[in-house]
């Protein structure tokens, strides 16, 4: 249980960074909160020849909120987005779906741009960037910068579009549209374990306070986020009064999960369905919240 | 085949120490082996039991999760920090011999840390808040009850304290 040989590297700024990742491509690996990558590294499940330590580059400890939503810099912890009050006014879904990670221990390390890259299947922000149709920015000595679009950047368990040589410098996550409410629900066998099923939901109401219209994404039931539309189960319907029976029938039918030994198959799917009409609810009402605080 | 050796700066326990460790030496190793301080336990190394959790300017975090490199210039408080200034039991530790918060007392220190932070903040905790706040650790002899009962008895203890010091 002790990590392998590597050689250590700290730049002192991004250029830098980009520059050893450039020289050391695939051998080597970034080192940001390192809550998933020691693990691996302690198990031996991986063992690059390069660390680049990414913690002393201050440029990219930033949580910025703006009409668009909000950037998260690649050095800002789980637990510095979960409580800023302007991130969380602005994506709400940021704070609920960060809560469900681990624990606070793993959160006061951990970096929410490092969940994203990691794209675990099993995580929370890999489904709430889908879910908000955000995009990663992602670095490259001599290539400058490429944004990926959240529908693009999970490739499959454990497998992001981030090539060898680039950083993963911010993940963008917008505000969700007017009218826009988020909720996020899961289930994990223990408090902060990984999820058995978890769902984050966005429901947009109209100035009626009917649905306009309804998406989820999915976590633990297939090799990246599920998305699933829940527009045909939803919309015309009260906020407080929807059929989220049907919802959850819906996102049920998108997903594809595997029997584990944490669960089967069947009880995955039927998870998806219970928790995506609970989130799709919540979400409901979230947004009828925040058009009587008039910030939606 | 020889490691190279980097020279880390720490601040243990109001202390400063200079190591020198190779790269992949976790923060936990260089705590109990480089610097002799054993009361950081090694549980699961691999971030789930909460036995090595330690300080890390004022947070909790899983030392075995940390590279000691990579906390260069830090302070970090172990369990041999929560003691009192006067060298006796810390507020935290009265609280578990007070209510059998242990029994093998190995997953002890990583409790006894992740309490004195959360304590800070949370000065008087319901038994539900309590039960939250050590979450992130696990016990597998004495049981949670007497832990929980630790978490509200130090409490009452630092309120104590800081009334008396008014």
């Amino acid at each position: 249980m002790k990590p392998p040989v590597f050689t250590y590297h700290r730049p002192g700024s991004v250029a830098e960074a980009l520059d050893l990742l450039a020289q050391v491509g695939s051998e080597g690996k970034v080192l940001a909160g390192g809550q998933s990558l020691v693990p691996l590294l302690n198990m031996r499940l991986a063992a690059p020849r390069h660390l680049v330590d990414v913690n002393w580059l201050a440029e990219l400890d930033e949580v910025s909120s703006g009409e668009d939503g909000v950037r998260v810099g690649a050095l800002a912890r789980h637990a510095r987005v979960e409580h800023d009050r302007p991130a969380n006014q602005a994506v709400p879904l940021l704070g609920q779906a960060i809560g469900d990670i681990a624990h606070t221990t793993v959160r006061n390390r951990g970096t929410v741009v490092g969940s994203l890259v990691h794209a675990d299947p099993a995580a929370e922000l890999p489904a709430a960037l889908v879910l908000l149709g955000g995009s990663m920015e992602l670095a490259s000595a001599g290539d400058g910068t490429r944004r990926v679009a959240a529908a693009d950047f999970f490739l499959g368990p454990l497998e992001s579009a981030v090539r060898p040589g680039e950083l993963a410098t911010a993940a963008l996550f917008p505000r969700p549209p007017a009218g826009g409410g988020t909720a996020w629900v899961e289930v994990a066998r223990r408090h902060g374990d990984y999820a058995v099923c978890g769902a984050g939901a966005l429901v947009v109401l109209d100035q009626d306070l009917q649905i306009a219209s309804a998406r989820a994404a999915l976590i633990s039931v297939g090799p990246v986020p599920t998305p699933a539309d829940l527009t045909d189960a939803l919309a015309g319907q009260p906020h407080d009064a929807a059929d989220w029976a049907a919802a959850g029938r819906l996102a049920a039918a998108a997903t594809d999960p595997d029997d584990d030994i944490h669960a089967t198959a069947a009880y995955r799917r039927h998870l998806a369905g219970v928790l995506t009409a609970r989130a799709a609810r919540a979400a409901a009402a979230n947004a009828a919240d925040r058009f009587a605080q008039g910030a939606a | 085949m020889s490691e190279p050796l980097h020279e880390t700066r720490l601040v243990v326990n109001g202390v400063p120490r200079t190591v020198a460790v190779p790269a992949r030496r976790l923060l936990s190793d260089c705590l109990r082996h480089d610097l002799g301080l054993t009361g950081t336990h090694v549980g699961c190394e691999h971030g789930v039991c909460g036995a090595c959790t330690v300080l890390v300017d004022g947070r909790p975090m899983r030392s075995c999760l940390l590279f000691a490199v990579g906390v260069d210039g830090a302070e970090i408080t172990t369990v041999e920090g929560c003691r009192s200034p006067g060298g006796g039991l810390g507020p935290v530790q009265q609280a578990f011999q007070d209510c059998h918060g242990l029994q093998c007392g190995f997953c002890t220190p990583g409790f006894v840390t992740t309490i004195t932070a959360w304590l800070r903040d949370h000065p008087d905790p319901s038994e539900e808040q309590a039960r939250q706040a050590i979450g992130g650790n696990l016990c597998r002899c004495t049981g949670y009850q007497n832990i929980v009962a630790s978490v509200l008895r130090a409490a009452e203890l630092l309120r104590n304290q800081e009334e008396a010091a008014r």
